[in-house]
């Protein structure tokens, strides 16, 4: 029935994910009528997941050129620790503000250029270095969290807007804003820059980029540098909300990220994916735990449980693309 | 064609190394404004490796190109194709995922430029796709499918529309009816000629003969990397250029494998 019809099965496409979000959240909603859509618990989610959306945005815009970047958690640790050390160190907080997005840029210069200057064969490579590198020199600065930031370095993770109608600590996060406005920013620039389209094209079929023209490797280092930049603006986020800078920051967080955008229909393959479905791909994730942490199932179910979901999102690509590419 | 006339692409004395294996030994080539010249080899003989060093894909070892009477030197396809040479190639180099208009227009986005980046005007990219495919009688439902759900026939037009989408001087089509269905051979076959006539130079590398023979003015043989054979076509014959394929010269109409006795 939906391969029958194109426009249906392109309206799935593009907003299916929507309907998986809304039916979860029904589903939630119906086992625990009165905690899920209070709103503290409904800020909770925002506020929880505002880091991880920034993670995943980085991600996907990587993925989509068929790449991956496995050190974003290991990125965020660093740009923790930088920015809470500079914070102790009495380093104003505008500087501060920039610390965080700085040395995740700065880490996926590294990446991209290690990745396309050394030839080496998949970013995975490059990536798993940096993985290690970067939490090493998170350990190297400092082993123990550093706590009691600033508050102006603790608002943009921290601040809940509640609008003279929700009894504090329930509101609209900061971050939660920071984040539409990043994504919004960035689905500007994939859809309607050059760059942003020969993000897709490289995804597509790199050898058509090359030769059109496109300086694949110049704009895969771009990709890396905007990944990075977004682990800094997490680290930020996570600093603002835990009040702290801790080592262990973000260790696995890069594969949350992953599985965030697969879920949200971008492909392993590249060339496919939108910013729409990775923020869905993300409050799936967050809906899932919070729904399970809501109802007692252990955490172990958790893992079980989001496993599964990567696997089948994968299928589903997987059958797309059979679907696809038949002539 | 007057014998004084200056070429409009030329490539002297070209040898091409990838390590040990040499693809390319002194080769000298031109092609003319207007003309469609035919370039054959067997497999291996050097021919996509010389077209690709035409079109800026890669440097020769040694030897000089010569574009429009000057000295050049096509460091990438980028800068190749700002002289006006562009390539058509047999795999279409065309990205699946992305939709008929932006394919064409792909590196080359119209839109107001800021600071490093181009805003595209999508809705001009898209009449000027579709006004580019109306010039060159390329039907297609919407200049909004996605290339990966077009027809071998489809991909290679709208791989010729790419390459003609700007001011080309020099088209190089690498097999271009080698994935085409045989009613669609014809329309390419005509398209070349409709570039001919706007004074392009066409270079066309095939295996079949018929491509050759309808479309063609010259064709030049390679074989074993080296230069073998060059004549117009109204002096030579089928079989003798399978001949040149094979390496061999004087392969006449006698010689012919398929002769009937």
């Amino acid at each position: 029935m939906i391969s029958n019809n194109p426009a249906l099965s392109r309206f799935l496409e593009s907003y299916g994910i929507i309907l998986v979000v809304l039916v979860m959240m029904a589903i939630l909603y119906a086992t625990q009528p009165a905690t899920f859509l209070s709103a503290t618990n409904l800020s909770n989610i925002l506020k929880q997941n505002a880091y991880p959306a920034m993670l995943a945005l980085g991600m996907f815009v990587v993925i989509i050129t068929a790449g991956i970047d496995l050190s974003v958690g290991s990125v965020l640790g660093l740009s923790i620790i930088c920015l809470a050390v500079a914070d102790k160190a009495g380093v104003p907080w505008p500087i501060v503000l920039l610390i965080g997005p700085l040395v995740g840029t700065a880490c996926g210069l590294v990446n991209g250029l290690g990745y396309t200057l050394l030839k080496l064969p998949h970013p995975f490579i490059m990536t798993l270095g940096t993985l290690n590198i970067a939490r090493g020199l998170t350990s190297l600065i400092s082993q123990a969290p550093i706590s009691g930031l600033q508050p102006e370095v603790r608002f943009a993770g921290q601040k809940v807007f509640d609008f003279g109608i929700f009894l504090p600590p329930a509101g609209v996060p900061f971050s939660f804003f920071l984040v539409i406005i990043c994504a919004v920013g960035l689905w500007f620039f994939l859809n309607r820059t050059n760059m942003g389209r020969h993000i897709f094209a490289i995804g597509g079929n790199p050898q058509a980029a090359r030769v059109s023209g496109i300086d694949v490797d110049r704009v895969l280092v771009y990709v890396y540098a905007i990944c990075g930049f977004f682990a800094g603006l997490a680290a930020l986020l996570l600093a603002g909300r835990t009040d702290s800078g801790f080592p262990l920051a973000g260790i696995g967080n890069e594969l949350d990220a992953i599985a965030a955008v697969i879920i949200g229909g971008a492909s392993f393959f590249g060339g496919r994916g939108t910013v729409l479905g990775v923020l869905a791909g993300v409050l799936i994730m967050g809906l899932l735990r919070n729904g399970l942490n809501l109802n007692n199932i252990s955490p172990f179910w958790q893992q079980i449980l989001i496993g599964l979901i990567i696997i089948i999102a994968v299928y589903i690509d997987v059958l797309r693309r059979r679907a696809a590419t038949r002539k | 064609m007057s014998v004084t006339q200056t070429p409009l692409l030329e490539a002297k004395g070209v040898t091409k190394y990838f390590g040990a294996i040499t693809a390319l030994r002194n080769v000298n080539f031109h092609v003319n404004a207007g003309e469609a010249l035919g370039v054959v080899g067997d497999n291996g003989a050097g021919k996509s490796t010389l077209m690709k060093i035409l079109s800026g894909l890669y440097q020769p070892s040694e030897g000089q190109l010569i574009f429009e009477g000057q000295p050049v030197h096509f460091s990438s396809p980028r800068v190749a194709r700002n002289s006006g040479i562009e390539m058509v190639y047999q795999d279409f180099a065309l990205a699946g995922n992305l939709p008929i208009y932006e394919n064409i227009y792909l590196g080359r986005e119209p839109g107001t430029k800021v600071g490093g980046l181009t805003v595209i005007d999508r809705a001009r990219e898209r009449e000027m796709a579709q006004a580019h495919l109306d010039k060159l009688k390329i039907h297609v439902k919407s200049v909004d499918q996605p290339v990966e759900e077009l027809s071998g026939g489809q991909r290679q037009a709208v791989a010729i529309a790419r390459a003609t989408a700007f001011d080309a001087k020099v088209v190089i089509m690498d097999e271009p009816t080698a994935a085409l269905a045989i009613k669609e051979v014809g329309k390419v076959l005509d398209l070349i000629k409709t570039l001919k006539e706007h004074g392009v130079a066409v270079i066309i590398i095939s295996h079949r003969m018929d491509d050759i023979f309808y479309a063609c003015d010259r064709v030049m043989a390679l074989f074993q990397g080296t230069n073998f054979a060059d004549a117009p076509l109204v002096e030579t014959n089928r079989n003798e250029v399978i001949g040149w394929i094979m390496g061999t010269k004087g392969h006449t109409a006698q010689l012919a494998h398929d002769k009937v006795h």
